[in-house]
């Protein structure tokens, strides 16, 4: 049980729903990255059922928990879990990546989609983004935590590191950073792309606080999140291990799901598959 | 449009640089959710009043430019208004992704300030001065660029930027030390060109301390009986469209003036305009499409072209044009 109530058993079942629609919305949209959104749904339905202080029907709370999704490109699963926790009507999922929606391929924030804190697609910035808005709520005193998303092969941007750098010199403990550990970018393994290990040597030696946890275990994220709040004097990273397209066999560990999106015919059989997902 | 037809008198040499600090220390006495953010240059980029005025409103962030955009961009998000200033080449340039998604597509009121701009930085040679940037930073959606023509107006535009605009704002000033000749009480309208001499036979289009050199040529001018029409483009996005159209209507020929590659800047977005509504012929004084190089400012003035006598000589030829 945490702080918004629901157990990891809740949590699981929160996570199949968003899932689904991350197949159904990519099915929809004709294109997409499918890999990367089903690895974080685990993630986000902790963050947004279970961390975050947040209300869907109060968007611009000045109190609420910021989330920064600093990786865009897995947008369906940012979008499924906002439309889930009741930001706005789950079938405006069906819009994602069409003319005029509010559901842009990247985040938007010009197209006024409830919810969402940033405009992002271009890896390698939400660090920093994330950095000045937990800079900003230590100034004023506010309360609130700032929550960022990273992929690992979005680490090989140098600016993270810049930003790493900058949220320890300002000893952010209100900044919690999680990278989705899958292994993967798009030309395969990342150690074999450009090697990250030792990983979490790296983020220590910056001087962050360093969790692991299972990206795939409700239980696991909740108690990674409550360290993370609890530890003063620092910024944690949180390196969730996943896999990438988790839910779907065909899918799973295979980075060549990372910008593809299922067929109708596909995306049916996949939701059943999901359906029955128990572990 | 402000029209003036006063001499106006250079009260002394001083770098932009000094006004762009002096408006950051009155905007932060104004604004107590302005925030300052130096990239280990603050003295030398004029942020040193402000740091030790504010210090609880002034961050460090290190040699690190991106970090700087990205940083400044969470705290507009926040309610603060940032204003960043580093070398112009590295405040716009190396940064220019960030600018384009984190500050401008979140179109976010950052005041991000290019300094050392122009040739005119001498010695520290081409890589030091910034002759790209009014070209890149105009074509990004949301963004407003702002050139003052002297000290005096940098402080009045920083002051503009934070309390007339709301969203990105690059202010481009530089380190030489140039005339100062407007007057604090000449107001500074964000978009709105001022006219600072009238005349009927060319217009010059300046910005920058190449308007100090449009005056000098107009003297020039008058002697010959020529008659110039002296503009200080001080906001190049959005441009004062009226003014430009205006210049092309009552004079008929343009030259523009700018320390910066003639492709791109400011004579590119007069041309872009006139072509379309009112064509006439046209001169721009600039850099030629090349990199500078090291010497003092005033022989790089020189040997580049950006005199009051280039101004002069390219009257004379388009007033040929013309007929
Ligand atoms: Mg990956």
């Amino acid at each position: 049980m945490n702080a918004s109530g629901h157990t990891a058993e809740e949590l699981r079942l929160i996570s199949k729903e968003i899932r689904k629609d991350i197949i159904r919305s990519l099915a929809g949209a004709g294109s997409g990255h499918t890999g990367g959104s089903l690895g974080l749904a685990d993630v986000f339905s902790c963050l947004y059922f279970g961390i975050m202080n947040h209300r869907p029907d109060e968007p611009g709370w000045p109190g609420r928990d910021r989330m920064i999704l600093s990786i865009g490109h897995v947008a369906p699963a940012l979008y499924a879990s906002l439309a889930q926790a009741g930001y706005f009507p789950r079938e405006e999922l069906l819009s994602l990546r069409k003319l005029g929606s509010r559901l842009q391929g990247h985040p938007g924030r010009d197209h006024g989609l409830p919810g969402l804190e940033l405009s992002a697609g271009s890896l390698g910035q939400g660090l920093s983004v994330a950095v000045g808005m937990a800079m900003a709520a230590k100034m004023d005193g506010r309360k609130y935590h700032i929550f960022s998303i990273h992929g690992d092969g979005e680490l090989q941007e140098g600016s993270i590191w810049e930003a790493a750098m900058s949220a320890s010199q300002y000893k952010l403990e209100n900044l919690t950073a999680l990278i989705d550990r899958n292994g993967l970018q798009i030309d395969g393994s990342t150690e074999k792309v450009m090697r990250l290990e030792p990983l979490a040597d790296k983020w220590t030696s910056f001087g962050w606080h360093v969790i692991h946890c299972d990206g795939h275990d409700h239980g696991d994220i909740i108690n990674a999140y409550d360290e993370a709040k609890i530890t003063k004097g620092k910024p944690s990273v949180i390196i969730a291990k996943t896999i990438m397209g988790k839910g779907v066999r065909k899918i799973e560990n295979h980075h060549g799901w990372h910008g593809r999106c299922p067929t109708p015919e596909e995306a049916e059989i996949f939701v059943k598959e999901i359906d029955g997902m128990n572990d | 449009m402000r029209m003036m037809n006063e001499d106006f008198n250079n009260k002394g040499d001083r770098p932009t640089k000094n006004g762009f600090g002096e408006g950051l220390a009155e905007a932060g006495r104004r604004n107590k959710n302005l925030i300052a953010l130096g990239a280990d240059i603050t003295g030398s980029v004029g942020m040193d009043h402000f740091a030790s005025r504010f210090p609880e409103r002034f961050f460090s962030l290190g040699i690190a430019e991106q970090n700087c955009i990205g940083v400044a961009s969470g705290m507009a998000l926040s309610g603060k208004i940032p204003v960043f200033a580093t070398y112009g080449v590295f405040a716009a340039l190396r940064t220019t992704d960030f600018i384009r998604i984190s500050v401008c597509y979140n179109d976010l009121h950052v005041i991000i300030g290019g300094a050392h701009a122009g040739i005119s930085v001498g010695p520290d040679g081409a890589t030091h001065q910034a002759l790209e940037d009014i070209a890149v930073m105009r074509v990004l959606p949301h963004m407003t660029v702002i050139s003052p023509c002297d000290a005096t107006q940098t402080r009045l535009a920083l002051l503009a930027a934070v309390e007339q605009v709301n969203g990105p704002v690059y202010l481009r000033f530089g380190r030489a030390p140039v005339p100062d000749f407007t007057d604090e009480k000449l107001a500074f309208e964000v978009g709105k060109a001022q006219t600072l001499k009238d005349g009927n036979d060319i217009s010059v289009i300046a910005t920058g301390h190449l308007v100090w050199e449009a005056l000098e040529a107009a003297k020039i001018l008058a002697n010959k009986g020529i008659s110039a029409r002296i503009i200080n483009m001080h906001t190049i996005k959005p441009i004062d469209k009226d003014a430009i159209l205006r210049s092309a209507r009552e004079c008929g020929a343009i030259i523009t003036a700018e320390e910066h590659q003639i492709t791109g800047g400011l004579g590119s977005a007069v041309a872009e305009l006139i072509v379309k509504k009112y064509p006439v012929p046209m001169q721009m004084i600039g850099m030629p499409d090349c990199f500078g190089e090291s010497g003092q400012p005033e022989e790089l003035m020189d040997k580049y072209g950006m005199r009051a006598r280039n101004i002069v000589a390219a009257a004379e030829k388009l007033l040929k044009d013309k007929r």
